[in-house]
């Protein structure tokens, strides 16, 4: 009979050794919303479980200097509710918001949704669109790494054996900076994106955009952050013509499959409509706060 | 009797609380799952991975030597039993076909198929065992679709399956099993008479029930033979009847106790677990328990057929039909039995057409052999007719309720598939829908109105049920249909009605197969209409009995007492002078005027009234996306008359939520191995709630006269409207009709495209 072991450290460290330390399979417990469900179907069976809920600092989001932190345990609730991160980047709050359900986001985190390594993950792409950092603990100390760095292939992460995400680094938005994100599915909710999309970007005093980044999700092999789209942006408003190439960009950029949620015809199609649409409502957002 | 006046009604039409609600919020309430016994082992099954393969063996040697592993089974264990057609619940059934549904003999002919089972004495045994179960497959070449399994040259499922219908026999086995006709007048006649034509082909998917309750079941087969069920269905009866069939057991040797049932929708009406788990039971001697993943239901169950519906209408310039014609090619899954029969009859049964041909194809092919859902058949047909009728609307440039209304049927039409028409409320369907506000509400850009209408014929059938008067004067009414949607509170209602006391001093209890008389299944809408009138049948030999202990105590004539809002009254000055008796203290006295007081009624109930049913969708279209929001939607429906009119409404909102799903998102994902690959709610799209808008129920009460208190059946004809109501409102939004089910975004957006061709990367 297959048999797993569970353990909840208390520190980081004590979860380190722990992962280094397993013969086989070692999982990263947060939510377990991905976990379990991987466990109860057989698609996984690991040898360890480690359960981050007990480590006091892989919880919560805290301000210090011009980054808010962001416990990778916490769940998507708790980001919700935080007024002054729900404020700066609603996006990141939308695509949260989007996971699962009510119930579902109580539990599930955005480091567990990032490692779970799905291109269609709602939190991830306005988390990279943020230009958010990891910070990762593993056998040789901790290292921090641009969010984009971590998914390498569906289920795949770049993280090595021992190394978990302790927490992200949001960098605070610049004044007129903002982001929003949508996804499609069939529904209305409780659906896996068929195209993702966040888009932030900075204003000048005038609406012009002065930066920005577009990041498409469930169109590739992982997140992409579209240069090309953000290209479009950068140096417009955003009038029809600024649109219709981004819309263009965020198309050429798509390198998705045909599967049992979209074709590739329709997954390309409706990134270059959740582009525009997305783009639109960031830019209100920035404008807003001039 | 009949209490057809409404106005005289103090009970019936009101909405009082169901008694299985409270149980049912708090989670008490005992489903198929629930149930445990002691020294119970574990079952799984062993499924085909396979769409279509040969069984050359099956080694259980290493399965069985896991430690805990009490019994294995394969179809060497169930008797080999000869083909043998009953038609039961909603549908043909083969027992022969169904053993090797539950079990495969010989062959696998779907992904999901089961092939053996263990018992253990835990799941993750079980489990562990059931994975280590070495079958040794010759795979052969499999075919999913209808049409590609029609083909001459398709893979053969059957070889000894030979069309029927066709004149002279076959001489080569096919997977088509049977070819249906039907027909009135003179279809090449009246086409020539029509003014306008028009031909169109139509497509459905095969879509599952969707009940939120997987199967599960726990048998226990005593040493001495006896052997009891505790399962979820639409029907312990049923459960009774095909595991002694399929295991060779004598009836009385079982008890079959229903489960509270968490959703059926016709899924449930006949047995896949419950045979294994005798099986295994019978060979470790233990009690078993089974309960399906939701990976296995959506594999080995159900689902509703679909299919590929071609309609010709033709009519004069002024709206009138004068001929139709409706082809259906229907999937039966992988044994013979689509609804294919229902379908041919529920297309056209709302119209008065003079000319009409039908045919039916009954198609097998390498998926899970089609169970009942909701009118079987009919929302598929119907999507076909009632679209093809809202294309010809427009070619008319007559509105299309206008164009219902000329061709209804009526008192006295014969339809197409062989009645005379009495009693019907359909008109009055059409007229509510005029005159209902939906339809005077202004629409949007990229809104459309569509109109739809449908029929389901409603049975009725063999039902047996007691009411027994309590000494406390409360009563307790056991009836052995398992309450799918809220009929235990029917049932107490129509008792309380007749006994002229409250609601809540009636209970009713849905009772094993050994604790009430004999019920057919709660399937073709028939529970309130059939087994309501053995509740009010035996409530009123109850009343009876209640004044003749009357009329003891007063020492007059039975004949001359009166009974009224639960008391007895002398009849009138003659019969004497005496304080009424209340059913109370009746009931009290009961000892000494001749022991308890009951009733029971046994009947097989004859005419059902036919539903009739006009819907009206509005939709709104995304057209950068192709998504469909349904923004409002009103069902009418004549419903005879309403006992529990909150229970009505409930199950006409879910059948067109059904309907909407089936119309919207619903379908299944083959690989091209002919395997599942969306088995499971993420990627089986039903609706979620915030889908949906609020749905009005507009209740048309038509009373049907061969019911005591006017009762039609109601749950079924809700979702045969729907598809074609959503593609009517998507046709009048966009100008493009969508003929082929679903109407997911991207088949609505690549539509959009053909009309307004976008910038796209590609080009």
């Amino acid at each position: 009979m297959p048999r797993v072991s569970y353990t909840a450290p208390a520190t980081v460290d004590e979860a380190v050794k722990a992962l280094a330390g397993a013969a086989g399979l070692a999982k990263v417990l947060s939510g377990g919303t991905d976990l379990l469900v991987q466990l109860k179907s057989g698609r996984l069976a690991p040898e360890l479980i480690v359960d981050m809920k007990r480590i006091p600092e892989m919880i919560g989001i805290r301000e210090e200097g011009e980054f808010f932190v962001i416990g990778a345990a916490t769940p998507g609730v708790m980001l919700s509710a935080h007024e002054r991160l729900e404020h700066a980047f609603p996006g990141i709050v939308e695509g949260v918001d989007l996971i699962g359900s009510t119930q579902i986001q109580g539990r599930a985190s955005i480091a567990g949704n990032l490692c779970n390594a799905s291109p269609a993950a709602d939190s991830v792409p306005p988390v990279i669109a943020a230009r958010a950092t990891a910070v990762i603990a593993g056998p040789n100390g901790r290292r921090e790494v641009a969010v984009e760095a971590i998914v390498i292939g569906p289920g795949r992460t770049s993280l090595a054996k021992g190394e978990f995400v302790v927490e992200f680094k949001v960098p605070k938005p610049k004044p007129r900076q903002c982001d929003a994100y949508l996804r499609f599915i069939p529904r209305t909710e409780m659906d896996i994106a068929v195209v993702g999309c966040a888009v932030n970007v900075t204003l000048d005093a005038g609406g012009t955009c002065i930066d920005a980044r577009v990041v498409l999700g469930a169109v590739a092999p992982t997140q992409l952050i579209v240069d090309e789209a953000a290209q479009a942006l950068i140096g417009h408003k955003l009038d029809a013509d600024t649109l219709a190439k981004l819309d263009l960009a965020a198309q050429r950029a798509c390198k998705p499959i045909t599967d049992k949620r979209g074709t590739i015809e329709y997954r390309i199609k409706i990134a270059g409509v959740l582009a525009r649409r997305a783009a639109a409502i960031a830019f209100e957002r920035a404008a807003a706060r001039a | 009797m009949t209490y057809l006046d409404k106005a005289s009604l103090k009970v019936v039409g009101t909405r009082p609380i169901r008694p299985d609600g409270v149980d049912k919020v708090i989670g008490r309430a005992a489903f198929g799952a629930d149930m445990v016994l002691p020294g119970m082992l574990w079952g799984k099954v062993a499924r085909s991975p396979h769409a279509h393969a040969r069984i050359k063996s099956i080694n259980i040697d290493k399965a069985l030597a896991v430690p805990g592993v009490k019994a294995i089974v394969t179809s060497a264990d169930l008797p080999a039993i000869p083909s043998e057609e009953a038609f039961v619940g909603e549908g043909p059934m083969n027992f022969r076909d169904l053993s090797s549904n539950c079990m495969a003999r010989g062959k696998v002919l779907y992904d999901g198929h089961a092939v053996a089972a263990v018992a253990a004495t835990s799941p993750a045994i079980a489990e562990e065992a059931a994975a280590l179960i070495e079958v040794e497959y010759e795979v052969l070449p499999h075919v999913i679709d209808v049409e590609d399994a029609m083909k001459p040259d398709a893979p053969v499922l059957h070889d000894d399956l030979f069309t029927q219908g066709i004149d002279p026999k076959p001489a080569k086995a096919s997977n088509i099993a049977k070819r249906i006709t039907f027909t009135k007048g003179d279809f090449a006649q009246g086409w020539k008479e029509a003014e306008v034509t028009i031909e169109r082909r139509y497509t459905t998917q095969p879509v599952h029930q969707a009940y939120i309750e997987p199967h599960a079941c726990l048998v226990s087969v005593g040493a001495d033979g006896q052997c009891t069920i505790f399962s979820s269905s639409q029907g312990q009866f049923m459960v009774r009847a095909y595991c002694a069939k399929l295991l060779g057991i004598d009836i009385a040797n079982i008890r079959a106790t229903p489960a509270e049932i968490g959703g059926g929708f016709g899924g449930k009406t006949l047995v896949y677990l419950e045979p294994v788990a005798l099986a295994l039971s019978k060979k470790a001697g233990k009690p078993v328990k089974i309960v399906m993943s939701r990976e296995e239901v959506f594999r080995g169950t159900g689902p509703a057929a679909g299919g590929v519906i071609e309609v010709k209408y033709g009519a004069k310039k002024d709206g009138r039909l004068v001929a139709a014609e409706l082809v259906v090619k229907l999937q039966a899954g992988a044994f013979p039995g689509s609804p294919v029969g229902p379908a041919c009859m529920c297309g056209f049964a709302m119209y008065d057409i003079p000319h009409v041909n039908i045919v039916g194809y009954d198609v097998v092919s390498n998926r899970p052999k089609v169970a009942a859902y909701r009118a079987p058949g009919a929302p598929n047909s119907t999507f076909g007719t009632e679209s093809c009728l809202d294309e010809l609307a427009i070619e008319l440039k007559i509105d299309p309720l206008k164009l219902r209304e000329i061709n209804a049927a009526k008192e006295g039409t014969k339809a197409a598939h062989g009645p005379t028409w009495a009693n019907i409320g359909y008109t009055q369907t059409l007229d509510a829908a005029k005159a209902h506000p939906h339809m005077k509400i202004a629409l949007g850009p990229n809104q459309g109105r569509g109109i739809a209408s449908g029929f389901w014929f409603n049975i009725g059938g063999e039902s047996a049920a007691s009411v027994y008067v309590n000494e406390d004067g409360t009563a307790t009414v056991v009836e052995g249909n398992p309450d799918v949607g809220g009929s235990r509170a029917s049932m107490a209602m129509m008792a309380a009605e007749v006994l002229g006391i409250a609601y809540e001093r009636v209970r009713a209890v849905v009772a094993d197969t050994s604790s009430t008389g004999y019920c057919f299944l709660t399937g073709g809408s028939r529970v309130t209409f059939a087994t309501g009138m053995a509740v009010t049948q035996a409530a009123e030999k109850v009343v009876v009995e209640l004044k003749k202990r009357a009329a003891m105590i007063w020492d007059i004539s039975p004949d001359a007492v009166d009974w009224k809002d639960g008391k007895a009254y002398p009849a009138g000055p003659n019969a004497g002078s005496f304080e009424p008796l209340s059913l109370g203290e009746i009931a009290l006295k009961a000892g000494r005027t001749g022991g308890p007081i009951s009733a029971e009624v046994s009947i097989n109930a004859q005419g059902a009234g036919a539903g009739f049913a006009t819907h009206i969708c509005d939709v709104e279209i995304d057209r950068e996306t192709g998504h469909v929001k349904v923004l409002r939607y009103t069902a009418v429906q004549d419903v005879g008359r309403a006992i529990h009119p909150s229970y009505v409404e409930g199950q006409i909102q879910g059948g067109v939520t059904q309907g909407i799903g089936w119309a919207l998102n619903e379908e299944y994902v083959y690989d091209k191995h002919g395997r599942l690959d969306n088995a499971g709610f993420l990627d089986y799209r039903i609706p979620v709630a915030s889908d949906m808008p609020m749905i009005e129920a507009v209740m048309v009460e038509v009373p049907n006269p061969r019911h005591p208190f006017g009762a039609r059946g109601v749950g079924e004809v809700p979702i045969v409207p729907p598809m074609a109501a959503v593609a009517n409102a998507i046709a009048d939004a966009i100008g493009t009709r969508m003929r082929d089910l679903p109407m997911s975004p991207p088949k609505l957006r690549a539509a959009l495209d053909l009309q307004d061709p976008p910038r796209l990367a590609a080009e």
